[in-house]
């Protein structure tokens, strides 16, 4: 039995296909996934995002214990801005990507994804247990509501006074948001500018439905998870289960810049992961775009002209921004040309590009 | 909830197939409670125009963005015309399932077996939603 978010009766009411999703009931689409990507892409996309979880960490030594528990330089961070890092365990694999925001100097919002917050909130809680720092998952109390695409700030700002320009990608403050007070952050997982608003649980309808109202005349769609994964994929951005495991490092997926050497002490997974810092590792992340119409899809095989297995496709969907299938997939070093993907049987070309497929206009 | 129009039949694979009362030559397409399920198609693939198809065989694929599933038979014969119009344009499939979205046509040969009537087929979607 999948959980419900508290917005699960506004998806009803809005004819919202819902499907299970790391076992919660979230809404896949709403019509057309194609019409809620093109609407985030060109004008703006409300999201529920409330499966993702909320962890606080507070104290004196908050930050110290996330830099402990974590692979980013989390002491160094200012309040009021945020960093993308991620979790490991002792042999470096990841178990979670996260979120960290500094809201103040001895409080800190980790926000991990709904399928692990449960496993990271008890790792925090045990890598957290010699500093003078509590751990606390506050997940049941929140809900999560995103705001993306270029017309986000506009329609934000019909409902708040903050001080939304001057809010940077990567920033977080309090504010009051349709008379309702929210942590506001400009960040998101689309590759649009947008926000991210996290709101007591029982605000979240009222919010959504002045959210609805504001972004009427902008064009502002409810967007569900089919276009959010379709919009990440787009952007490059990895998805915790596809392109993030536990037996891959941050540096097998390409992500070793947010593992800090440079840190004042001993990290969870330093010991594994510095041998790796100057090694390539046997895979490397690339895009694919295929030629033809069928779509490369997670799990299939990437092979080389002389049908070798040279790598696996880790997520992949028809793109609408580029009018073609793409797909992200780990392949061999030293491989580039010549692949195809062997969709069900029948090998069909892809070329293969750096990521992201898709970049915003500034 | 889907529209089941009254003078189709119908498959468990949630095809609809017309014609079976006034011909020997039946158009198959996928109905409008699969194409919602779906979600937005972007490919189909059929079958070629002359091939000789079997009754439960698969015999094509609808691809839509977050799946890719089979397109069966409902019948045995050959296959007469395929539909270019839907290989261009797959978002037919969802806009118009019953008319411009047909997929393609077969030449039956034998007795059809185990269609359904809308009734049945509508009993069939209200059990699944």
């Amino acid at each position: 039995m999948s959980r419900p978010t508290p917005l699960r009766g506004v998806h009803e009411a809005l004819g919202a296909t819902l499907t299970d999703f790391a076992g919660w009931l979230m809404p896949l689409r709403y019509g057309s996934e194609s019409a809620e990507h093109n609407a985030v892409r060109q004008a703006a996309g409300l999201f529920d995002l409330s499966h993702m979880g909320e962890i606080f960490v507070t104290g004196s030594q908050a930050g110290e214990a996330l830099d402990y528990a974590l692979v980013g330089h989390i002491s160094a961070l200012e309040p009021g801005r945020a960093r993308y890092t991620m979790i490991v365990d002792s042999r470096g694999g990841v178990l979670d990507d996260l979120i960290v925001y500094r809201l103040a100097d001895e409080e800190f919002m980790v926000v991990a994804n709904a399928s692990n917050y449960p496993r990271v909130a008890a790792e925090l809680t045990e890598r957290a247990g010699t500093f003078e720092a509590a751990v606390e998952d506050r997940s049941e109390q929140y809900a999560l509501v995103a705001v993306q695409g270029p017309r986000s700030r506009e329609i934000l700002g019909e409902l708040t006074d903050a001080d939304l320009d001057g809010l940077k990608y990567y920033a977080g403050l309090p504010a009051t948001v349709a008379g309702r007070p929210a942590l506001l952050a400009r960040t998101g997982y689309t590759g649009e500018d947008g926000f991210e608003l996290f709101v007591a649980a029982g605000d979240a309808e009222p919010l959504w439905a002045a959210l609805t109202k504001a972004g009427e005349p902008y064009g502002l769609l409810p967007a569900g998870l089919s276009a959010r994964d379709t919009l990440r994929l787009e952007a490059g951005m990895p998805l915790y289960g596809n392109e993030l495991s536990a037996d891959l490092t941050p540096f097998d997926a390409g992500l070793g810049r947010v593992v800090r050497f440079d840190k004042p002490g001993d990290f969870v997974g330093r010991a594994a992961l510095e041998p790796l810092k100057d090694v390539p590792p046997a895979r490397r992340l690339v895009g694919l775009i295929a030629t033809g119409r069928r779509v490369p899809r997670h799990g299939y095989p990437v092979v080389s002209t002389d049908g070798a297995v040279v790598g696996e496709v880790t997520s992949g969907a028809p793109s609408q921004t580029l009018g073609r299938p793409i797909a992200m997939a780990y392949v061999d070093n030293g491989v580039s040309a010549g692949l195809a993907v062997d969709i069900r049987g029948s090998h069909e070309p892809v070329e293969v590009v750096e990521l992201p497929f898709y970049r915003r206009k500034k | 909830m889907s529209d089941i129009p009254e003078d189709l039949h119908y498959t468990k694979e949630h095809e609809w197939i017309s014609g079976i009362d006034d011909g020997l030559t039946l158009t198959v397409g996928i109905t409008a409670y699969a194409a919602n399920a779906l979600g937005d198609v972007v490919f189909v693939q059929l079958p070629e125009v002359g091939s000789s198809v079997t009754a439960g065989d698969a015999v094509g694929e609808v691809e839509s963005t977050k799946s890719v599933s089979d397109i069966f038979a409902p019948v045995s014969g050959e296959v007469t015309e395929i539909n270019e119009v839907v290989v261009d344009d797959p978002s037919l499939v969802n806009s118009d399932s019953y008319g411009e979205g047909w997929l393609f046509r077969v030449r039956l040969e034998g007795d059809p077996e185990d269609l359904l009537s809308p009734e049945e087929y509508a009993a069939l979607t209200s059990g699944e939603s």
